[in-house]
């Protein structure tokens, strides 16, 4: 066990290329680890002997997640592919156990569920959600972001009120909001009242509903945007600013051309996160309307939570083959933000 | 830090329409939930009144804690988070570090696992654990709510730790060895506690995460006594009965102890969060 490893290059790899994994580290492992892969035996030995530091450290997880997360996984695609219901799974009804009765049907679900007109509609409300609630969200973030990047008396107490709706949880601002928007008792309503406007039925009319919910969700989803995406702009050297200003660039053009591509890099994560955190959104849906009136606001998770567990019969075959689909949506947008990130250069 | 922006000064107009902004979505941003504080004062039968004050009593606590399972949620809430957080830290920790410092064979597909793991939507999981848990006896039971929600912690505790072992010099590691110590001992005597910041900050994200999840709570708990607080909160508020009295008295009692936690733990947080996001 040479220590072989000199100390500029981890630095180098801590300091400027810290975003590829496989540079970061000791090189002594690694070194080592590829020098004895001459004899197979005998590189697996080596491999055991010079990696076991930090098998041994991943081994928790590894097996933790492979027993709560992989093995249900291959579960429930197999589930997918079954007529599981609640009538035929293995249950226990008072002392008396029955058995599994469902059987393999292959992709019978997968025909049913791609062949009814409603996936399109929930595939579109979905995309139509998640695209409305990140670019809102987004704008208005780096819009209280840009002014909260100022020197001015009062900033640390405006910060403060607007990272409020993160600090509360969730489902408890879904249960203010939900009193807020009530029809008949709830203060909107009242206040438009008093203003001479007609009740507006935020939850009971299917657009207001989808307007309802998005707002919601914009209002819980912008303290983590403007918090993000303000430690970006501080991290924009304000020399950049102070030359674009002697060379007589406008407001604009200063956030055109120095703003927006300092904060390239938290924009595309923030994007990201957001993106995926949307498109699974599920306490605000099923909170505030659960997918209603009838089933106008319902996304793809709350369509695979109702078809397991409200439903009656529970059908978990079609819920979990709602619960595939929507895995394979996930996965390839994931795929195309890669690739579109790498042309553009990025590493990620 | 933002001195050198300060550039020229703003013009009076400016200066108003900055604040005008500013306290308008400040209101925006406060007002739902400081309704439900002020909603939670006023006696249940006021509960849909306008005024910002009328009758101010604390009936609504007094009758959350005397008649309701609240303090059942509560225990049941705290139990389950607090558990899943402690065993959610502890089990990534190491690996946490592991990614952080070492190279070896079967890294990158492990990184790309806790990656794509922690976007996994709970519709995916959430049937066969559902059915495996009724096979195990484990519904309605608080184990097998803290085994589910490992499914969410595991993952993004150690994607969340990596990014705070990134920032500990590798030079205290190099120590540790040239001391002596095999990288158990630098992980846990050296490194350890000087990540205790990050950890905690991981941990209290953990928590908070347990805290407001809804859908398997929804799903695995039944029965008012089983309930977390996310499914508790829902009894008060359903198609036959609206008591938003107790319900704004309930919130505000779920929402303080999160929220002092929060505004220790948020500046940390956004770093952390986002620090795991772009290391891939």
């Amino acid at each position: 066990m040479a220590a072989d490893t000199s100390q500029s290059v981890v630095k180098a790899a801590d300091d400027g290329v810290g975003n590829d994994s496989a540079v970061r580290g000791r090189s002594r492992w690694t070194d080592s680890g590829n020098t004895g892969n001459a004899r197979r035996k005998g590189g697996l030995r080596h491999a055991l002997a010079t990696h076991w530091y930090a098998w041994a450290m991943v081994a928790p997880v590894v097996l933790v997640l492979g027993v709560i997360i992989g093995w249900p996984l291959v579960r429930g695609v197999y589930l997918s592919l079954t007529d599981a219901n609640e009538r035929n799974v293995a249950r226990d009804i008072g002392a008396r156990h029955i058995d599994a009765t469902y059987e393999f049907i292959g992709l019978d679900n997968y025909t049913a569920v791609l062949g009814d007109p409603v996936f399109l509609q929930r595939l579109v409300w979905t995309v139509i959600w998640t695209v409305a609630c990140v670019s809102i969200t987004f704008v208005l973030g780096l819009t209280l972001a840009n002014m909260l990047n100022r020197q001015f008396r009062g900033r640390a107490a405006y910060r403060m009120a607007l990272i409020l709706p993160w600090a509360v949880p969730g489902f408890v601002s879904v249960f203010a909001w939900r009193f807020l928007f009530n029809r008949d008792n709830g203060i909107l309503n009242k206040v438009l009242d008093g203003g001479g406007i007609a009740a507006v039925p935020w939850l009971d009319d299917p657009t207001w509903a989808k307007f309802s919910v998005i707002a919601v969700n914009v209002w819980l989803g912008i303290p983590f945007m403007m918090v993000a995406l303000l430690g970006g702009l501080q991290s924009i050297p304000g020399e950049l600013y102070e030359a674009a200003e002697m060379d007589g660039a406008t407001a604009w053009q200063r956030f055109r051309h120095i703003t927006l591509p300092g904060l390239r890099t938290v924009s595309m994560t923030v994007i990201l996160l957001s993106t995926i955190w949307t498109f699974n959104m599920f306490p605000v849906i099923f909170l505030l309307t659960r997918g209603g009136p009838g089933d106008s606001t319902e996304i793809l998770v709350t369509q695979a939570f109702r078809e397991a567990f409200i439903t009656s019969p529970r059908d978990f075959a079609v819920s979990a083959t709602w619960g595939v689909l929507i895995l394979l949506l996930l996965m390839i947008f994931a795929l195309v933000y890669r690739r579109s990130l790498r042309k553009q250069g990025e590493v990620w | 830090m933002t001195s050198t922006r300060t550039r020229g000064s703003r013009s009076p107009l400016a200066s108003v329409g900055l604040h005008a902004t500013l306290v308008v979505a400040s209101v925006i941003a406060v007002f739902p939930v400081l309704w439900i504080l002020l909603t939670s004062l006023k006696p249940a039968q006021h509960a849909i009144t306008t005024d910002f004050v009328k009758e101010p009593t604390l009936s609504n606590y007094t009758y959350l804690l005397e008649s309701s399972h609240f303090l059942d949620w509560f225990l049941n809430s705290v139990l389950v988070a607090g558990v899943t957080t402690v065993l959610g830290v502890f089990i990534a920790a190491t690996t946490g570090y592991a990614v952080s410092r070492f190279k070896f064979p079967g890294m990158k597909p492990l990184m790309w696992t806790l990656l794509i793991t922690q976007m996994f939507p709970m519709a995916i999981l959430i049937v066969p654990l559902y059915n495996l848990m009724g096979q195990l006896g484990l519904l309605n039971q608080p184990v097998g709510l803290i085994i589910t929600y490992l499914t969410i912690a595991v993952p993004f505790c150690a994607w969340m730790m990596k990014g705070f072992f990134d920032t500990i010099p590798v030079e205290i590691d190099e120590s540790g060895r040239v001391d002596g110590l095999n990288p158990f001992g630098t992980f846990w005597r050296l490194i350890l506690p000087l990540a205790k910041p990050g950890l905690a900050v991981t941990g209290f994200y953990a928590f908070i995460t347990a805290w407001g999840e809804v859908a398997y709570a929804s799903a695995f708990m039944v029965g008012e006594e089983n309930l977390t607080l996310a499914g508790g909160l829902q009894t008060f508020v359903t198609q036959y009965t609206s008591n938003w009295g107790a319900m704004s008295a309930a919130s505000v009692l779920i929402a303080i102890p999160a929220a002092i936690f929060f505004v220790f733990a948020q500046r940390h947080l956004v770093a952390g969060m986002t620090a795991g996001a772009t290391k891939g």
